[in-house]
């Protein structure tokens, strides 16, 4: 007993010292991509289900689907799992003719059963992705009979109108239109799901890499596919959760991950001293945008909503707080969207501001509140707002709250402005438009709730105009519709976009090939190496 | 207790004893978690979240924003709702995760060995260093080292422990490299061995995998350490005040007249003594730990409860939520039953 506290101390003083010596000091492997992300938001890796950001990610590497775009040039549509397309004169029968010899990483041959199979499976399986598919007349009960093998490599797809054929193509790049294996999904299957419970954590598909393993929360592996057609340089690829960024930046200045994805402004620049570390970005297709409340009498009059568009400093915002991680942008179609316009008629004049609200008989500005979700960078956004608004007599209260709480508050209409962002649902100019400039019914107990019916904004004749714009098969013709619309949001519209979202990703310097697009799903590890 | 000592009898009278302590345990085991569950249900129910849009996202269609809002019964009343939970959870179903899809005693099993491996070394550092620095500052008051352990003292209760990580990993891991960097055990020896505990060092110890084992003590050191500090700085400063107390009570100014030596006095007879208060709280500072600690964990992306818990939380997750809540409280009032024993064990007075 008399000489334990001693033995003890000793004991842990040797144990300390001795573990710091053997502490292992790894590089990441040559074949292995290890990236720091935040990947919390993956809840499934079933792409009939998968809808956030990083879980697109990893169908993309590891799905692939009927048709793809190419990421320089999205009006470049091409064909992945299908060689060739036509469509009938009629616009209402697409015929798919997809390749031959190609094989899922289990080893079982792709064929046309397996599309059929995957797109009637992501349609009665009705995830919260399967509208996109559901727009085209395609249901539960219809499926069958709309969606039909016609040949051993042959599909053909039935739509009910003669939608606009690049409408009904992008619709078929999102990640619920990838093909799974059918065989291997229904070995899984119980009791009639379809194998929906197997694949939320499992992997049947064909695409560069395969899911070896997910940990939620922890990590991500994948694992090269050796049936797939272009072997990919790299044998694995990891996602590490790291929550906290300023781990991730010590982690890559460290060498213990090639690839740090949520690095904030001042992390960036500081990495970007680094020599051993490179950034890389690419524009994303989300904007950030206030949405005025029209059931606040205020931010219903004309005037005030105009106002309020000039009260945002948007360059100092770009070029301070969203620094590196987005430009400014004003229409609701992001830049790289057919149609999308890239001028911005809007920067801060708190002279027209005032003598708008004049007009609107707010001479001396009115109090207002705003929910904020609590992040570092939606805070700073808002505090910037909240001051060039006050510059003008406007008095912003910022309500802070968590982002499920506020996105409740808003999808009921309760909130008087609301700062958020919206990320296309689809590469399509219409998935945008039918939420900034479309609303069918803005009675309370809507059906549809797009973003103008939470802000309680009727667009009028602009709703039909989209609802034209889909079905207009000249292409060029439809990009006009769509300009047409945003010159009339951005006129009068209750929403005040200010930015569109720039991804970064901070790489090792001997990080090569790994390409981010204009989305999630597609940001490809496929060709990325190290050097 | 009075008929027990009325009958008589030691056989008995132990039994009896012990049979009493064992069905107060279980009363107050479960008083306690029907009153967790019910404050975590209903809160858990009035803030103001959707917890259907943490399960379809923001986007989806009315329809199957409906159906799911059925399918977690949220359309009955919040009476039905609880009891329904009340009866599944008895039988251990508290529902599935919406996060992970993972059910929540799954995830739970997952997480909590995480934190149990880092909180129990966290404490055994902190009670292997803080109990000797606590005694030796008793003895030596207003010397030097006094002086020493009151600041570290201080500096544990006010530095914030997420800014000692951050600065911990950038001196030993950036700069040094002398531990290995957040995370559990390194990617490339993460496969090397099969889980069956889920406690790192024993799986790998027990599974023969030193290189993997000494990687995964070299992960784990830094923010042991930075725990063991934190409870160190707590249970010093407790030693200390108890050890002061006990170095004036009589019975060491009679030891000391009896000629006994001076160490065997100060660790033999007056830390005995101490010991019975220290043991509630080493067992509270371990109970924290058990907890998860949020910051720590996020720092070193420890996949733990504190985490989990935490995570849970920000997305809604309620099934999580209740889950964890219950598993903690479990813990706390199990290492309550520990301390209490241990009482009896060190002080026969209160046999």
């Amino acid at each position: 007993m008399t000489r334990l506290p001693k033995f003890l101390l000793s004991a842990a003083m040797v144990a300390t010292m001795a573990t710091s010596f053997s502490a292992v000091q790894a590089a990441t492997p040559p074949d292995t991509l290890v990236q720091a992300w935040q990947i919390d938001d993956i809840t499934s890796i079933d792409p009939a289900e998968i809808f956030e950001f990083s879980n697109s990610e990893i169908a993309g590497n590891t799905y692939e689907r009927l048709i793809n775009y190419d990421v320089k040039d999205v009006s470049k549509i091409y064909g992945e799992v299908a060689e060739s397309w036509k469509i009938s004169d009629d616009g209402k029968t697409y015929t798919f003719k997809i390749r031959e010899n190609k094989k899922f990483a289990s080893g079982n041959p792709l064929t046309a059963e397996d599309v059929v199979f995957s797109l009637q499976r992501a349609v009665i399986l009705d995830k919260s992705p399967a509208f996109i598919l559901g727009q085209f007349g395609l249901d539960k009960d219809n499926v069958k009979d709309k969606i039909k093998q016609t040949g051993p490599y042959e599909v053909t797809m039935e739509v009910d109108k003669s939608y606009a054929p690049t409408f009904v193509l992008y619709c078929l790049t999102s990640t619920v239109a990838s093909i799974v294996d059918k065989k291997l999904v229904m070995q899984n299957e119980k009791d009639g799901d379809l194998g929906y419970n197997w694949l939320k954590t499992h992997y049947a598909g064909s695409g560069p890499f395969s899911v070896r393993d997910w940990k939620p929360n922890e990590v991500i592996v994948l694992e090269r596919n050796p049936n797939y057609e272009k072997k990919t340089p790299l044998a694995r690829v990891i996602y590490r959760h790291i929550k906290e960024t300023a781990t991730q930046r010590l982690l890559l200045e460290k060498g213990d991950v090639d690839v740090a994805r949520n690095l904030n402004p001042e992390e960036i620049a500081a990495v970007s001293k680094n020599p051993d570390i490179k950034i890389d970005s690419a524009p994303k297709g989300t904007v950030y945008y206030l949405g005025l409340n029209q059931k606040n009498p205020n931010l219903a009059k004309p005037e005030v909503r105009k106002a309020l568009k000039y009260l945002v400093d948007y360059s100092a915002i770009a070029d301070t707080i969203m620094k590196h991680k987005g430009e400014v942008h004003q229409a609701f179609l992001p830049k790289g969207y057919l149609g999308a316009i890239n001028e911005n008629p809007y920067k801060l004049d708190v002279a027209k501001a005032k003598e708008l609200l004049a007009q609107a008989g707010l001479k001396d500005g009115f109090t207002v509140t705003m929910d904020t979700r609590s992040t570092p960078e939606i805070t700073g956004i808002a505090q910037a707002i909240q001051s060039t608004f006050a510059q003008a007599g406007v008095k912003l209260e910022l309500i802070p709250g968590d982002s499920k709480q506020t996105l409740t508050k808003y999808r009921a209409r309760q909130h008087d402005i609301y700062i958020g962002e919206w990320g296309s649902d689809y590469q399509d100019p219409n998935s945008n438009a039918d939420t900034f400039a479309a609303n069918d019914d803005n009675s309370d107990n809507a059906k549809a709730k797009p973003l103008a019916w939470r802000n309680a904004w009727d667009p009028g004749p602009l709703t039909a105009k989209t609802r034209a714009a889909v079905m207009e098969r000249d292409a060029e013709k439809r990009a006009q519709m769509y300009e047409e619309l945003q010159k009339a949001v951005l006129d009068d519209g209750p929403f005040v976009v200010f930015l569109q979202k720039i991804e970064v990703a901070a790489e090792r310097k001997n990080v090569d090939g790994f390409v981010m697009g204009p989305s999630f799903d597609t940001n490809s590890v496929a060709q990325a190496k190290k050097n | 207790m009075a008929s027990s000592i009325a009958n008589g009898g030691g056989g008995h009278e132990a039994l009896r004893f012990y049979l009493t302590k064992t069905s107060q345990f279980i009363a107050v085991l479960a008083t306690t978690l029907l009153g967790l569950v019910a404050v975590t249900f209903f809160i858990g129910r009035v803030v103001p979240i959707d917890p259907v849009i943490a399960i379809v996202g923001d986007r989806a269609p009315a329809h199957v924003y409906e159906r799911v809002r059925q399918e977690l019964g949220l359309d009955l009343p919040l009476i039905q709702q609880f009891w329904i939970y009340l009866k599944k959870a008895v039988t251990g179903d508290f529902g599935n995760s919406v996060l992970t899809t993972n059910p929540v005693m799954t995830d739970i099993l997952n997480a909590f060995p995480a934190t149990f491996e880092l909180a129990t070394l966290g404490t055994l550092i902190g009670t292997i260093i803080g109990i000797p620095l606590g005694v030796l500052a008793a003895v030596k008051r207003g010397s030097l080292l006094d002086q020493f352990v009151r600041f570290i003292g201080l500096a544990g209760y006010s530095i914030p422990i997420f800014w000692l990580g951050l600065m911990g990993l950038l001196l030993f891991y950036a700069k040094l490299g002398w531990v290995a960097g957040p995370g559990r055990i390194d990617v490339t020896y993460s496969y090397l061995y099969t889980p069956v505990t889920n406690i790192v060092l024993i799986d790998t110890a027990m599974q023969g995998q030193w290189d993997a084992f000494w990687d995964a003590v070299s992960h784990i050191i830094l923010p042991a350490c930075l725990l063991g500090y934190f409870s160190m700085a707590y249970i010093s400063r407790m030693t200390r005040s108890f050890m002061l107390n006990e170095l004036a009570q009589e019975y060491v100014i009679a030891a000391r007249v009896k000629g006994l030596s001076e160490f065997r006095v100060i660790w033999r007879h007056a830390l005995r003594n101490a010991a019975v208060p220290l043991v509630t709280v080493i067992a509270l500072s371990y109970a924290n730990l058990l907890e998860g600690s949020v910051l720590t964990e996020t720092v070193f992306a420890w996949p733990g409860l504190g985490q989990y818990i935490t995570n849970s939380l920000q997305n809604a997750d309620m099934n999580a939520v209740l889950g964890g809540t219950l598993v903690i409280g479990t813990v706390f009032v199990l290492l309550n039953l520990v301390s209490d024993l241990l009482y009896r064990l060190l002080d026969p007075r209160t046999r």
